[in-house]
């Protein structure tokens, strides 16, 4: 057993942080460091950045764009890009609809898509949520009927993230709806600006910021020729898919940027006179998220050095959502703790009242709050290790 | 990174696991519970010929020029079904020292037979008032002519009841709690003016408590140099907390496994309860944590061999924090979803949960190493 990178595993980090140090501008960096919300352009710009020098899609395979990098070196990059504070990318197109077509897709969708997704030429959103469909995913009722060559699509999603600036949406649809609902639902591709019927009205979040949309479809004609893979094996496409979506959410990298925004508050604000990093009680706060996250820290390496040689993902992955996104909601929390009064300010403030820094941890604070529900709840996630993991009886 | 075993490490495992399933299943532990040494000189003997308290030591040394993580590993198997015998207190703490500080005489006189299986050693360096701090030592030692005197109290020294001999840890100089001036002797178990005194652990494992009521050593016992361990003992310690992370680990996944299977089949309201969700999301937290234990366990053994002190302190600190705060939510739970049969003695969930706090409170417990981790100089910096 061994924890360190090897001389080449080292030598390749150097290189992508000395690139990323270089190619990140400034006022991303400045931002991302203070937790800022990005608008669409600036992700973009960074996008641009990366898909120049062909690192938008390290995991795709290189013969459609990817890097050709293993999984050690992806890793190593990722924790580069957060350790720069370099904006995230929209994941939608990248590391969800992009994967989805490269694996079923036809040489059509695949010419016609992925190109201008690694590019950023075309922003994605995903079209799964509904009003009532939300834990309980496969009781979703968009409907989508043949016509001809096209798919007529009536009904509504919702929680849409960014569908007022997408491009495209790809949504799970019901194509059958006398099958059992697993077994009805087809996965389709749709522009949503160009196809008539399709409707995005935008609505706010906590933290403030309009990334949620309600997407309303009435009668809006899709070619068939856009849905991916066979017509009703939607639901097993999806399902591949969300469980990729989960060990990217556990966010453990950007935990270590939390631990890091802490410190710099910790130095800053006072208390007793003193420096709260001086004060002994927060001092074990802060030690025990610290020990958390190196916690988790060990089993996201035990993850990945499985991945590395290619071994399915042992039990130890199906944790990290859980505990992942848990330790980000409590660093969160503490940093929140750290402020003091100083935390309850809203970032539209005067930056004269307060530091950047401080003007954006509230909207974090409040926005974080998600990721313990979206990408499958963490209720849910259990629910699936005590099912397919420990073989719990249902009730 | 890579966390594979290499094919040796799976084939010791597998024989050490064949063993504690053969030889020394829990109703041997059972059997051994509350007897005058609580642990069978044969078995140790028999742990001694496989090699497996030898393996992690320098060849030099006659051992097998393997890593910590070979312990661990031991200890893991060991873990699973309380087998009693002292590898904790005799080959990672006292056999970690030896083998460090001793010189060749001293290592063939305690260490050497220790290896074979034939002798067993103890630690003793915790006093009544001393709660964690290692430097906090009112035992003297007294150089009088060629030798020492030693004087004071020791206690929880494990294995010190039946130790053929002890490291002692006494102040030539300086005042209790000083850093400087702690030294290292090597007593034997039966010196005059020694006196052992059993102890009962609630986990039903026997320590000692040792009065030395002016034990004298001859120069040649002291082990190291005068008046400098506790940066050593600090490093066996460490050991210690990696090692009772890896025996726990066997406990913890035993306390998982047969949390799990009494759920599946117990049945009440007309179904098996693990049906009921909140059952199932408590076993889903209890899986969750006995893969984060393993991961720090695993840290732990790896990093306790890092040259650098403050890097080995923190993971130490970090897994043990892990083992009692994760390493807890198992154990209670276990005992939870057992219901009332859990407090019966004739259950083995007793015992696992006992024995896992034992090791939850030896080397320091969480809070002892939240306030350590905080303490070292790399927490002013950057997130680790
Ligand atoms: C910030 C954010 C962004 C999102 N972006 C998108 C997006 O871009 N596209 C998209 O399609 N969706 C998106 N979602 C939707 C997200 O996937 C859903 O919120 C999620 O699936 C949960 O569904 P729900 O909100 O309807 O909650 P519900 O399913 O109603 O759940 C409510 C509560 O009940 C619990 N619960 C439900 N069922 C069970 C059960 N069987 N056992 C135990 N507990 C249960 C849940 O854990 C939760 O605590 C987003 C959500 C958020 C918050």
């Amino acid at each position: 057993m061994d924890m360190s990178y090897t001389p080449e595993q080292i030598a390749f980090r150097d290189e992508v942080r000395a690139w990323i140090a270089k190619a990140l501008p400034e006022h991303l960096r400045c931002k991302a460091e203070n937790g800022g919300h990005f608008e669409l352009e600036e992700i973009l710009e960074w996008h641009k950045i990366l898909a120049a020098k062909g690192w938008a899609a390290p995991h795709w395979p290189q013969e459609v764009g990817g890097t050709g990098w293993d999984v050690a070196q992806r890793h190593i990059f990722g924790e580069e890009l957060v350790r720069a504070n370099a904006p995230t990318l929209s994941p939608f197109g990248l590391t969800m609809v992009g994967p989805l077509i490269i694996q079923f897709g036809t040489d059509e969708q695949k010419k016609r898509f992925l190109p201008k997704i690694l590019s950023g030429d075309e922003i994605w959103c995903q079209g799964y949520s509904e009003p009532n469909a939300g834990s309980d995913l496969a009781s979703l009722q968009l409907r989508a009927d043949k016509e001809g060559d096209d798919y007529i699509l009536n009904g509504q999603k919702t929680w849409t993230t960014y569908a007022q600036h997408a491009d495209w949406i790809f949504v799970l649809a019901r194509t059958s709806p006398t099958a059992k609902p697993q077994e009805g639902i087809s996965f389709l591709l749709a522009d949503i600006r160009n196809t008539p019927g399709i409707e995005v009205k935008p609505f706010l979040t906590t933290g403030g910021t309009p990334a949620f949309s309600e997407t309303w479809f009435d009668n809006a004609r899709i070619p068939q020729a856009n849905r991916v893979g066979p017509e009703n094996k939607g639901w097993t496409m999806a399902k591949a898919l969300l469980g990729h979506e989960r060990t990217s959410i556990g966010g453990v990298a950007d935990s270590a940027r939390w631990l890091g925004v802490i410190r710099r508050i910790a130095r800053d604000a006072r208390m007793g006179g003193k420096p709260l990093m001086e004060d002994a009680a927060f001092r074990r706060r802060l030690a025990k998220i610290e020990i958390r996250y190196r916690t988790v820290g060990m089993a996201n390496m035990r993850t990945l050095a499985a991945a590395q040689l290619g071994h399915a993902p042992g039990p130890e992955s199906s944790i990290l959502k859980i505990v992942g996104t848990e330790l980000q909601q409590e660093a969160t929390e503490l940093a929140m703790d750290a402020l003091g009064h100083n935390a309850l300010g809203w970032f539209d403030s005067p930056t004269d009242a307060m530091p950047e820094y401080q003007l954006w941890l509230a909207s974090n604070f409040n926005y974080l709050r998600a990721a313990t529900i979206y990408g499958g709840s963490n209720e849910i996630q259990k629910n699936i290790i005590s099912k397919m993991i420990l073989g719990l009886p249902q009730a | 990174m890579n966390f594979e075993l290499t094919e040796e490490q799976t084939m010791m495992a597998d024989a050490v696991k064949k063993f504690v399933v053969n030889a020394s299943p829990v109703t041997r532990f059972r059997a051994l519970r509350g007897t005058e040494v609580g642990w069978d000189r044969k078995a140790w003997a028999t742990m001694g010929e496989q090699g497996w308290l030898a393996v992690a030591f320098p060849e030099a040394h006659g051992g097998y020029g393997g890593g910590f993580i070979d312990n661990a590993l031991i200890l893991e198997q060991l873990g699973h079904s309380l087998v009693p015998e002292p590898y904790i207190p005799s080959v990672v703490l006292a056999g970690g020292l030896i083998s460090r500080l001793g010189n060749t005489a001293q290592i063939e006189t305690f260490l050497a037979p220790m290896l074979e299986g034939r002798t067993s050693l103890a630690l003793a360096y915790a006093e009544k008032q001393s709660r964690y701090d290692l430097a906090d030592c009112e035992t003297t030692a007294t150089k009088s002519g060629g030798s020492y005197v030693l004087r004071g109290t020791k206690v929880w020294v494990l294995n010190g009841h039946a130790a053929d001999a002890i490291v002692v840890v006494a102040r030539t100089s300086g005042a209790s709690r000083d850093r400087g001036g702690l030294s290292l002797f090597l007593v034997d178990g039966d010196a005059p003016g020694l006196r052992r005194l059993r102890v009962h652990g609630m986990d039903g494992q026997s320590t000692a408590l040792l009065e030395f009521a002016g034990v004298e050593v001859g120069a040649d016992r002291l082990l190291g140099n005068e008046g400098s361990a506790l940066e050593a003992l600090e490093w066996a310690i460490d050991r210690g907390a990696a090692a009772a992370c890896a025996e726990a680990q066997g406990q913890l996944s035993e306390l998982f496994t047969r949390t799990i299977d009494y759920i599946k089949q117990r049945r009440q309201f007309g179904r098996p309860i693990g049906a009921f969700q909140v059952l199932q999301h408590r076993a889903a937290d209890m899986f969750a944590e006995v893969e984060l234990c393993k991961g720090m366990m695993i840290l732990a053994a790896l990093q306790v061999e890092n040259a650098d002190a403050d890097t080995r302190k923190a993971a130490i600190s970090s897994a043990k924090v892990q083992l009692q705060t994760g390493g807890w939510l198992v154990q209670e739970s276990a005992v939870q979803l057992f219901g009332g049969i859990a407090i019966t003695d004739e259950q083995d969930i007793g015992l696992f949960f006992k024995r896992v706090r034992v090791l939850q409170g030896l080397f320091g417990d969480a809070d002892y190493h939240v306030d350590r981790y905080q303490s070292l100089p790399s927490f002013e910096g950057e997130a680790a």
